[in-house]
Formats: C-alpha cells, sequence, structure tokens
C-alpha cells in the first residue's frame, strides 16, 4: 500500500515554496525516498504512520505491509491496498502500465492472503495531448488483466493535467478482498525453521525495463514477467502452511528478505543457486552491473512455508505455468537476526538490500 | 607448477565450486608451507567485485590478506578535475561522462548537482556515444569528460584518431596505472607481498608490461581474471612465487592476455596521450600517471580549447574524516571507516570510493558491508 514506482523519472520533486513552518527548502523528495530503501521508510513513518490513528487493524498503518487488514465482525476481516504506477515506457517488453496496475493491486491483496479480490478502483491522471488510442490500449489491457485475475473495476476517475504537470499517464488503483478473520498472511510471520520458496524467476521486469530503456538490445529474451499471481498464492496457502508473503516488487528479493528477517526478528539463510533466474536475466544483468536479486518482479511471490508443508507447496506452484520454475530457496533461522546471509556457492556474504535507483555500470 | 583447473570436457568452468574447494584446499596448504602472514594488493575495482560478490575472503586462510589498492579510476580522480568538468557545464557546454563519475563529489559539487541545478550533463556508455552526441547537436560544444585507465583511454584514443566533429573535445582525466603501483609498492605503511595484477588493463597493455615492476620492486605479481576461479587461481599461483621467495610474472588469465597486449589499441592509445604528472585523489602525486593529449591532439583538448574558470567552493567538512586515500593505498578497509554506511552512503557519498562500482566502499557495502562471514 506504500508502493512507489519512479523507474523513468528523470528529475526530483522539488520543494518549491518558501520554508514552512519547521521545514526547510534543503530538505526535498529525491528518488532516494522512493526507492524503497531506509529513507522511504523514515520518510513514510514521518509523514503518514505517526498521524493516523491504528484502531482496531489486525494490520494496520505501522505495520507497513502490502496493505491493511480491519475486523468487519466477529466472523471476516476486510483488506483494503492502494497503489500508484508510472512507468516509462508506458508499453513494454512484457506489458504495460495497464496490466502493471491491475496487477500490482492483485498481488498486493494476495500477499495479505486475499486471493479473491471483491472490487478494484482505478484512477487516470492523463497528460492532455494524450492520443485517446494510447489511453484505450492501456485500458483494454487492465481488461484482460482484470479477467485473468478474477477481478473487476468498480468505479474509477480521470483527471486530465497540463503538459508541464504530468507526464503521459499516472494510475492508480486500490484493491479490497474480504478473509476469514485470522485468515490473513502479514509480511512479519516468520518463524525459524520455515522454509524460504520463491514462485519464479527473479529480476526480469527490472532487468529487461532497465536494458529497455538504455537502449539494450539482448536478442529479445528478456521480458517483463508482470503478472497476477493471486491464482499461484491461493495453490500456495490450500497445499500448506504458507507463515509470510511479499511480492518482491521495488527493491527486489534482497530488499523484501531483508524486511522480512527483520520484522520478524529472524535470520534468513539463502543458498543463491538455488533462486531461480533466467539465462538472459543473469547475462543481461552481468552486462549492465545490476543484480537481478536487486530489481523489481511483477508476478513473483516470495513466501515463508512450515518446513514440513515445503515440498507440497511448491509441488502446488509448480502445478501453475506461471508457477513452473518455483523453489525452496532457503530457510529460517534464529542466528544473525534481521539479516539475510547468501550462500553463494563459494563463500558466504550477507545479502543487502539496494541503495538508492540502480544505475547500469558504465566502466 | 599446477596447471590450469580444467573440467572433465577439457573446458574450464570458472563458477565451479568444487574448482573452488580443491583451490581453496591448495591455498591452504601454501600458507602453511610459508608459515606466515602474507598481503595482496590487486589494483581492480572488477577484482573486488568478484571477491565480495561471491563471498571469497569467507574461504581464505585466516593470515591472507587480500586488499584493494589504487584500482579504481574514478576513485583517484582528483577534485580540481571534477570541478573543471563541473565548471564547463555551468558555462552552458554539454558535459558528456560515464555513469560512474556522475555523482563523484568536486569540492563543492559533483556533474549530478550541477545537472540538478540546470546544466546539461549527459551520461553516455561510450567516448564514440559523446562524439555523436557532437555531431547530432553541431551548435553546442559537446565535452567527454574521460575517465578511466587505459582499458577505456584506448577506446578515447580511438574516437579522436577518427575524424571527430570539430564542436566535440575531451576532458582527460584518463589515468595510467603501472606507475602508481610503483609508488604504492614504495610506501612505508603498505605491506605488499605480492601482486595481483588486473586482467582488463593488461589485455590492452599486455602482461609484459610488469617485468619491469617485478624485478625493480623484487616483488611477485599474478595476472589474474574475474571469475571466482580466476582469483582463486591467481592467488594460488602468486603464493607459490612467495613461497619459493621468487619475484617472478604469471599470466594466469590467458585467455584474454597476452605479453604484447593489444598492439594497435597501444598505438593508437600513445599516439593520442602523453603522461604527465598529477594528483591522485587521496594518495599522492604521481609521476607519469596521468594521461594528458598530446600536442597533435591539442585541439581536441578541452583544457586548450577552453579558458575554464573555476570555482571550487568550500568542501565538505567531512570529506576530513573520509580515509579513502588509505583505503587505496591499501592501508585500510572501508570498515575501518566512521562514516562508512552512516554519513557516506551511495545515495549521498563523502569519498569517491562510495561513489563508483569499481569503489572500495561501494563494493563492500553493496555486497553485504563486511568482508567476511
Amino acid at each position: 500500500m506504500t508502493d512507489t514506482d519512479n523507474v523513468g523519472e528523470d528529475e526530483a520533486t522539488k520543494n518549491e515554496d518558501d520554508s514552512m513552518d519547521g521545514y526547510t527548502d534543503d530538505e526535498v523528495i529525491t528518488h532516494a525516498h522512493g526507492a524503497g530503501g531506509g529513507q522511504m521508510t523514515d520518510l513514510i513513518e514521518e509523514l503518514a504512520v505517526s498521524r493516523f490513528a491504528e484502531g482496531e487493524a489486525d494490520v494496520g498503518l505501522a505495520a507497513l505491509d502490502d496493505g491493511s487488514v480491519q475486523p468487519i465482525d466477529d466472523e471476516h476481516s476486510v483488506v483494503v491496498t492502494t497503489d500508484s504506477h508510472v512507468v516509462t515506457p508506458l508499453f513494454f517488453r512484457g506489458g504495460d502500465i495497464g496490466r502493471l496496475a491491475i496487477s500490482g493491486t492483485v498481488n498486493d491483496l494476495a500477499m495479505m492472503g486475499a486471493t479473491e479480490p471483491l472490487a478494484l478502483t482505478s484512477s487516470l491522471i492523463i497528460e492532455a495531448g494524450t492520443p485517446q488510442s494510447t489511453v484505450e490500449r492501456v485500458t483494454e489491457s487492465m481488461q484482460e488483466t482484470c479477467e485473468e485475475a478474477g477481478a473487476t473495476v468498480t468505479t474509477g476517475d480521470t483527471k486530465v493535467m497540463g503538459s508541464d504537470e504530468i507526464d503521459t499517464l499516472a494510475i492508480n488503483t486500490t484493491g479490497v478482498a474480504v478473509v476469514p478473520k485470522g485468515g490473513h498472511v502479514p509480511d512479519a510471520g516468520l518463524s525459524a525453521g520455515d522454509k524460504i520458496i520463491v514462485s519464479g524467476t527473479v529480476g526480469d521486469h527490472g532487468i529487461s525495463l532497465l536494458s529497455e530503456r538504455e537502449g539494450f538490445d539482448f536478442g529479445g529474451d528478456l521480458a517483463s514477467d508482470v503478472q497476477p499471481v493471486n491464482d499461484l498464492v491461493r495453490a500456495a496457502m490450500d497445499a500448506g502452511e504458507v507463515t509470510a508473503m511479499k511480492d518482491p516488487t521495488r527493491g527486489g528479493l534482497a530488499t523484501i528478505l531483508n524486511e522480512m528477517a527483520s520484522k520478524a526478528d529472524v535470520g534468513i539463510d539463502v543458498e543463491e543457486r538455488a533462486v531461480p533466474v533466467s539465462g538472459p536475466v543473469s547475462s543481461a544483468g552481468e552486462v549492465l552491473g545490476i543484480e537481478p536479486f536487486d530489481v523489481a518482479c511483477e508476478g513473483v511471490v516470495v513466501m515463508g512455508v512450515a518446513s514440513e508443508d515445503a515440498d507440497a507447496v511448491v509441488e502446488a506452484l509448480r502445478d501453475n505455468p506461471k508457477g513452473e520454475d518455483a523453489a525452496i530457496v532457503g530457510e529460517v533461522v534464529e542466528d544473525h537476526t534481521g539479516q539475510v546471509v547468501l550462500d553463494t556457492g563459494f563463500g558466504r556474504r550477507y545479502l543487502s538490500p539496494p541503495e538508492g535507483e540502480q544505475l547500469p555500470r558504465i566502466c | 607448477m599446477a596447471t590450469q583447473p580444467e573440467t572433465d570436457d577439457g573446458e574450464l568452468q570458472f563458477r565451479d565450486p568444487e574448482k573452488a574447494e580443491q583451490l581453496t584446499e591448495e591455498l591452504e596448504s601454501l600458507m602453511d608451507e610459508i608459515g606466515e602472514p602474507v598481503n595482496v594488493m590487486h589494483v581492480c575495482g572488477s577484482h573486488e567485485q568478484a571477491i565480495a560478490k561471491f563471498g571469497l575472503r569467507s574461504i581464505l586462510p585466516d593470515d591472507l590478506t587480500v586488499r584493494m589498492g589504487p584500482g579504481c579510476p574514478v576513485c583517484v580522480t582528483n577534485m580540481p578535475e571534477v570541478d573543471e568538468a563541473v565548471a564547463l557545464a555551468e558555462e552552458g557546454k554539454v558535459v558528456a561522462t560515464y555513469g560512474d563519475m556522475f555523482r563523484v563529489p568536486g569540492t563543492e559539487k559533483s556533474l549530478a548537482d550541477a545537472k540538478d541545478e540546470g546544466a546539461d550533463v549527459r551520461v553516455v556508455y561510450s567516448a564514440s556515444e559523446a562524439a555523436e552526441i557532437a555531431e547530432e547537436e553541431p551548435d553546442r560544444e559537446v565535452i567527454f569528460f574521460a575517465t578511466g585507465f587505459e582499458t577505456t583511454a584506448a577506446p578515447t584514443a580511438a574516437v579522436l584518431t577518427s575524424d571527430p566533429p570539430e564542436n566535440f573535445s575531451v576532458l582527460s582525466a584518463h589515468k595510467y596505472v603501472p606507475p602508481a603501483m610503483e609508488v604504492v609498492a614504495e610506501m612505508p605503511d603498505t605491506d605488499v607481498d605480492g601482486f595481483l595484477a588486473a586482467g582488463h588493463a593488461a589485455t590492452i597493455t599486455g602482461y609484459g608490461l610488469f617485468e619491469e615492476f617485478v624485478e625493480e620492486y623484487d616483488t611477485p605479481a599474478v595476472v589474474g581474471g574475474f571469475e571466482p576461479i580466476d582469483v582463486l587461481f591467481a592467488l594460488a599461483r602468486l603464493l607459490e612465487f612467495i613461497r619459493d621467495d621468487e619475484a617472478g610474472l604469471e599470466n594466469a588469465y590467458p585467455r584474454c592476455v597476452t605479453e604484447q597486449g593489444n598492439v594497435p589499441a597501444k598505438e593508437t592509445l600513445w599516439e593520442v596521450f602523453d603522461t604527465t604528472s598529477g594528483e591522485w585523489r587521496g594518495i599522492a602525486e604521481i609521476p607519469d600517471a596521468n594521461l594528458v593529449l598530446s600536442e597533435e591532439y591539442a585541439h581536441f583538448d578541452a583544457r586548450e580549447r577552453f579558458d575554464i574558470d573555476v570555482d571550487p567552493g568550500a568542501a565538505d567538512p567531512l570529506t576530513e574524516d573520509c580515509i579513502c586515500g588509505d583505503i587505496m593505498a591499501g592501508q585500510a578497509d572501508p570498515d575501518e571507516c566512521d562514516l562508512f554506511g552512516e554519513e557516506c552512503t551511495p545515495q549521498d557519498p563523502v569519498g569517491a570510493c562510495m561513489v563508483s562500482s569499481e569503489g572500495t566502499c561501494k563494493i563492500w557495502l553493496e555486497y553485504g558491508g563486511q568482508p567476511d562471514l
């Protein structure tokens, strides 16, 4: 619910006003605030978390999870999530902003254990002068993705802004679902002994978009993995006890594993060679100097699963083509709490979350 | 002497954990034979990346220390050189440079800061891309702020010898490694038993270049590649020299490096560039280790073409506490710096070692913050 995606932005948003009480012109929002690291967490804590009462939430704002969970009666809770999407280019290999906007919100609901979206909202902010056909292509793609996910848009909003105010198109989607009370899955639920499972190859979206944006042609083998994964999540939850879930969007696998370890106060050990990475992503990552573990996936889920259920969950995931590369990649341990240790096959090191934007290496 | 590891099908497997284990055992037994701590210096950010990324320090013998020396060309680019590029950009000219250089702090500003304030700074992937910008925008002066060792200096030279547009010029901050190795080897606080020489630079220069160095400083050197097996294999060869007390030279990267190197590239390089003395950031004034445009190409030299009015401003007081210089001289590790990962991060770097992907501090932070587990 706190996602931003600043792929494609070139300028930091500047505070152009004169200094207000307690703020100075020196403190402006930068890309680092949207890149998913410590600076973003601090900003969210300061601007939002401290201001809103938690109420009766099972999972509230302060949890900084993918969505909130609030009881509506003795037997049910409502799950809400929201996400704004901007991406350059709007239409990219493997998807487009419409597919991203629907998948992102359906997946955020699913990461809370809510695999049947009740309703989605769609809010489009469009730059004046954008061809209508462009917007049509986007909404068509949203429709198709909704059908794939078993979801539908039930309300929305459209705004048009000047060309100096917005770049082509931004989409906000909000999702609502109802789960049985206690049936949600937080991202903080790992405990020692759990296995870590990844549902598919990692790094595809980020590496494909970065190489496309930078004009590198790696022979057309790269494509975004953007897709709704609520069906995959359902299959996993039916097959075994899923203790924690997160999708490795912004900041990639490295970021979310560190978050999951910190939130649950456990350590995670990962076997690098067990993590599925496609050949083209691996090669392109080496050329660009970007680690596939550090960039966004848009159609993958990472879950903690009770050890005895891990094989059954992997099998259930692999039954779905979206999960054919699913694998157990590591386990939760009591040591090195809050940190992720990567066994590279040669030696061991900490897996750090990436800092700031990922720029292709030059020399 | 051992031969390079091979797999059953006769091909080298550069990422084979089993081979790595065999080589680690070989390193252990060589260290037992040597019987005292050994310090190895490498001079290439790509070596540091390979060592950190694959967690190799966690499997090296305890008494074997492998440290990076002055192996990051971006990191040794001196602040006044950055100030020159910033000044040109602020005068309204197009300054094109490598992404690694973009955020490197000058005295007061980086090129990224200048861009935020409205200057036209472009990130490019090659010298030829910068020349293309000049071709496409004939009304603008386009300056390529050129950084890097021989590996990038040769391509810069190639662009200058192929008749670039008149509105194109080069602000050279190119560096030449061998003299810097000599200076570091002579530093009283630097204790190096052997050098792991950079395979990338040697593809251009050839490994023969190091013969004189090995002889003069009575220190063995092995040219190594960048896969985990390459690094471990090169270290084993270096330990053999150290065990035998032999100042030998070996090419352990023969699939890319030859004795002579890339002769046409070298010829072009020395046609376009001369060496001159200059300050390497944080290390020392090093004789003959900066590359400047030769007289024949002076009309493409931004320093000749423009009267660069440098107004460096005041340095960040934190730079006083930055130990980049000691790190690049192989005398300290990043985690010995009070600023490391705290006041100094890739997003808000104090020293250049935290900016470039070839910089020791950035690499350590990227791959876990500490060298071994």
